[in-house]
């Protein structure tokens, strides 16, 4: 074909002149700064504002990028610097002192700080590199590979990293060798649900019906989930890359990208990208010389979760509420204006590039059989190291948790994993050894969702949690379906009842009924999933909610009704007032032998007191079922005071 | 459902020339109903009766369906926004590190509940979904910037900071441009600075 040596050639002008420019600045040293919305919550933009004015006061020449998120939100902000002569190195939470350091020290000096270095990104004599943790031998990057490393708003950093390179490989080739690749490679939809994105494609492809349409389901309402948005920030062109080998594919023209307004930055940046391929060629009409236009539009979404469902978000566009339809028809046949419609996820079509460049067989290589490639989670929580961390399919949750993660915080006991969002459930310590995959969590009642992973330790309260997950999924409920609508509420009300120590020894089997029926009553996947969290809680810490309705107790100490504030008097430091200055209500007063008390009903249980007091008295603590403290009695403390008073009051100034 | 707040003096003129902007860039089409309603509250801050009235003549659809989808979305807002936003996450990291505690915290300092504007319009309180900062939880967004491991006494700190900034800014305006304001504006710094550390 010699329209594919022309798209070849159009090509290699873009690649070389983008390898031209990056070239160019090799020689110079270079600052990568994570500025994603993770980092600049960390404080991103003071250190970059440290970073500039600290390379202008010593006349420097720095290359200075920001680029998305590495991944490793708990050390933002993070910065990678290159300079020739030392091997790339990674710091992390940098503050603006840190920044100056880094520049005076090393850039103006030779010192690399290795004392702020995280790691090194390639292999090398003085410092060890991130496969050299646990963490990286885990990791197996696909989508997150460039993330952190290219500056997101130059299309030239994706270029010379060879991007789009798989889009002109697809355009050689015939869209039905581009399904059968996508088939033959297994891949499974990441929205959550798995379904087969080659046969997906394949539907929309051979259903009646022009224009055809292509969606990018960019609306990641999950609360704990960040995935999309990271990708987004860090690498849109390697979106927009898989999404115009889709749109190819089935034979779509149009395509629209539907992304969450609560991400402004990643709408910043996908408009920047959208403009930048425009210009080169890459979108739009007649595609490098190929013939095939492609036009893609941003849709902003309002902030409804049940828009990730594909009709409601259709109906979205459509410029009504996002209430979801029946299926089938499936949108692949019938989906925006009534034509067939391919609606995938951002982390689907963001595999579609590499599995396009290096073949089927290589992406089956990687994870399980039945789900092949990565999983990219988001894991946050009680855990040590949180942050975004992509692994094969079918590494084990006690991999994710105890290697990447890092373990759990402050060394407290690891109670339950949350996966999978309001869709998803909590699997127990029993489950640590499951490997991960879409099927192997549907078994165990949980589900893979969008990559939500919340680990809880301890101190979380399952019923509290459920309570949680159920209170968002009622809220968000569109309210088409009764069972989803007046199911999710009645569910929430005797969870609520629960936590408050009012429930009855009947409602856990009223809950199971109930989510069954709402299971069973719901249109599209939010009713479908949304007794999930209630279903495996039960399943794996029934004795949890036995000991709030039966002894009023909440074993996690975290249900506010079920617990009260003391502090002990033997512990209590007496001429300490860390915690009468930090409560916000003003329920802690002094006795008069010193000690301090807590008036219960001005109590708001806030967890202030507890957090203030001084770790080496830790004189304040949570009781369940909650004590009513005696009323303090003038006598008796008078009678307390000239017994030992004055020593108590000896012994506590020695401690000061 | 919250209460909706009166229009202040020539508000209502500048909800007519915003529609009119917006309905003259985004098209009258069915479609363009969500981009329509998004630039009107980027616009003004919120969605007023008036100006969702307007749209429905000028769309030709009825009322009920441009509040329908007005309200079925959670980023549309019927009330003014206050001078101050105050954003409490509510994602599942923040919800068991204590968020709902810090929403407790702004309800009872402000007096409002969420999703309400105070009635001297100088803070409004709302729970926004994930803000994909777990890693520093609990996070509230105030005015942009994201304020990470918030405690309840952060929370009267934010506040205090602001009256103090209000204190100033009235004083000045009462003694005229020349005059020096009550606490300078380092000290107002440091004061917010106490409060983090608190």
């Amino acid at each position: 074909m010699s329209g594919a040596d022309a798209v070849e050639q159009a090509y290699q002008l873009l690649q070389s002149d983008a390898r031209q420019k990056m070239e160019s600045s090799k020689e110079k040293p270079a600052i990568l700064l994570g500025t994603a919305t993770c980092g600049r919550a960390a404080g991103a933009l003071a250190v970059l504002n440290a970073f500039k004015e600290e390379i202008e006061k010593h006349h420097l020449d720095v290359v200075l990028e920001e680029t998305g998120c590495m991944g490793h939100c708990y050390a933002e902000p993070l910065a990678v610097i290159f300079k020739p002569g030392h091997p790339p190195l990674c710091y992390g939470s940098l503050d603006e002192g840190k920044a100056r350091r880094l520049v005076s020290d090393y850039l103006v000096g030779d010192d690399p700080c290795y004392e702020f270095a995280m790691a090194a990104l390639e292999p090398n004599d003085v410092f060890p590199t991130f496969a050299d943790y646990p963490r990286g031998i885990y990791e197996r990057k696909i989508l997150l590979a460039d993330c952190g490393l290219i500056d997101p708003g130059e299309i030239e950093h994706y270029l010379a990293r060879d991007g789009y390179s798989g889009l002109v490989k697809a355009l050689a080739t015939e869209p039905d060798q581009v399904i059968a690749e996508i088939k033959e490679s297994k891949l499974r939809g990441r929205g959550g649900a798995g379904f087969p994105t080659g046969v997906k494609w394949e539907y929309c492809r051979n259903a009646p019906g022009t224009p055809k349409y292509v969606i990018c389901n960019a609306d990641e309402g999950d609360p704990g989930a960040f995935m999309d948005r990271a990708l987004l920030e860090s690498n849109p062109h390697q979106l927009l890359e898989g999404l115009t080998i889709a749109a190819y594919a089935v034979g779509a023209e149009q395509a629209y990208i539907y992304v969450r307004s609560e991400y402004p930055l990643a709408v910043k940046r996908l408009r920047t990208s959208l403009e930048q391929s425009q210009m080169r060629g890459l979108l739009g009409r007649n595609v490098l010389g190929s013939g095939f236009n492609l036009e893609i539009k941003l849709f902003r979404g309002s902030g409804a979760f049940v828009c990730g469902e594909e009709t409601a978000l259709i109906a979205s566009i459509h410029g009504g509420a996002g209430i979801p339809n029946h299926r089938p028809p499936f949108p692949a046949t019938s989906g925006l204006h009534g034509r067939p419609t391919l609606i995938n996820n951002v982390k689907t079509l963001s595999y579609v590039p590499h599995i396009i460049r290096n073949g089927a067989s290589w992406f089956r290589s990687i994870g399980t059989p039945g789900s092949p490639g990565t999983a990219v989670f988001a894991l946050a929580g009680k855990v040590v190291s949180t942050g975004l961390a992509e692994v094969p399919m079918g590494t084990t949750l006690r991999n994710l948790v105890y290697d990447v993660g890092n373990g759990i915080k402050d060394e407290k006991k690891f109670k339950a994993v949350q996966i999978g969002g309001p869709s998803g459930g909590c699997l127990p310590e029993s489950s640590l050894d499951l490997p991960i995959d879409f099927d192997s969590l549907q078994q165990a009642g949980a589900m893979m969702g969008s990559g939500g992973m919340v680990v809880l330790s301890e101190d979380d309260c399952m019923v509290e949690i459920a309570r949680f997950f159920l209170d968002f999924t009622q809220k968000e409920s569109c309210g088409k379906c009764t069972f989803c609508r007046l199911g999710t509420k009645q569910m929430l009300e005797i969870l609520a009842d629960i936590t408050r120590g009012q429930g009855k020894e009947e409602d856990i089997g009223l809950l199971q009924e109930l989510a069954e029926d709402v299971k069973l009553g719901s249109l599209c996947g939010l009713g479908k999933t949304a007794p999930n969290p209630v279903l495996t809680t039960i399943r794996y810490f029934q004795s949890e909610y036995e000991a709030h309705i039966r002894e009023g107790r909440c074993p996690a100490l975290m249900c506010k009704e079920l617990i009260s504030y003391h502090i002990v008097p033997d512990m209590c430091s007496k001429l300490c007032n860390v915690c009468i200055g930090s409560c916000p209500v003003e329920a802690i007063y002094t006795r008069p032998d010193m000690l301090k008390g807590i008036y219960p009903d001005k109590c708001v249980k806030c967890n202030s007191c507890m957090v203030a007091c001084p770790p080496q008295y830790k004189a304040v603590v949570k009781l369940s079922p909650p004590v009513v403290e005696e009323p303090f009695i003038e006598e008796a403390a008078a009678e307390a005071v000239e017994g030992g008073g004055s020593e108590g009051e000896q012994g506590s100034d020695a401690e000061h | 459902m919250v209460s909706v707040m009166d229009l202040i003096e020539g508000e209502e003129d500048l909800i007519h020339t915003a529609v009119g902007v917006v309905l003259q860039s985004c098209g009258t089409g069915r479609e363009s109903l969500i981009p329509v309603l998004q630039g009107v509250q980027d616009r003004l801050g919120y969605l007023p009766r008036l100006a969702m009235e307007q749209i429905a003549k000028e769309m030709q659809l009825p009322e009920v369906e441009v509040f329908g989808v007005g309200t079925f979305y959670n980023q549309f807002r019927l009330n003014p926004p206050g001078k101050h936003q105050v954003k409490v996450c509510m994602g599942t990291a923040c919800h068991m590190m204590g968020g709902h505690i810090i929403l407790e915290s702004f309800e009872r300092r402000l007096s409002i509940h969420e999703g309400e504007t105070t009635p001297d319009r100088e803070y409004s309180l709302e729970r926004v979904a994930c803000v994909g900062c777990c890693a520093l939880a609990p996070v509230v967004v105030v005015d942009e910037k994201v304020e990470a491991r918030v405690s309840p006494i952060r929370v009267d700190g934010i506040l205090l900071t602001f009256e103090i900034e209000k204190k100033e800014q009235d004083a000045l305006q009462k003694q005229g441009e020349e005059a020096q304001p009550l606490i300078p504006q380092q000290e107002a710094e440091q004061r917010r600075e106490e409060g983090l550390e608190a």
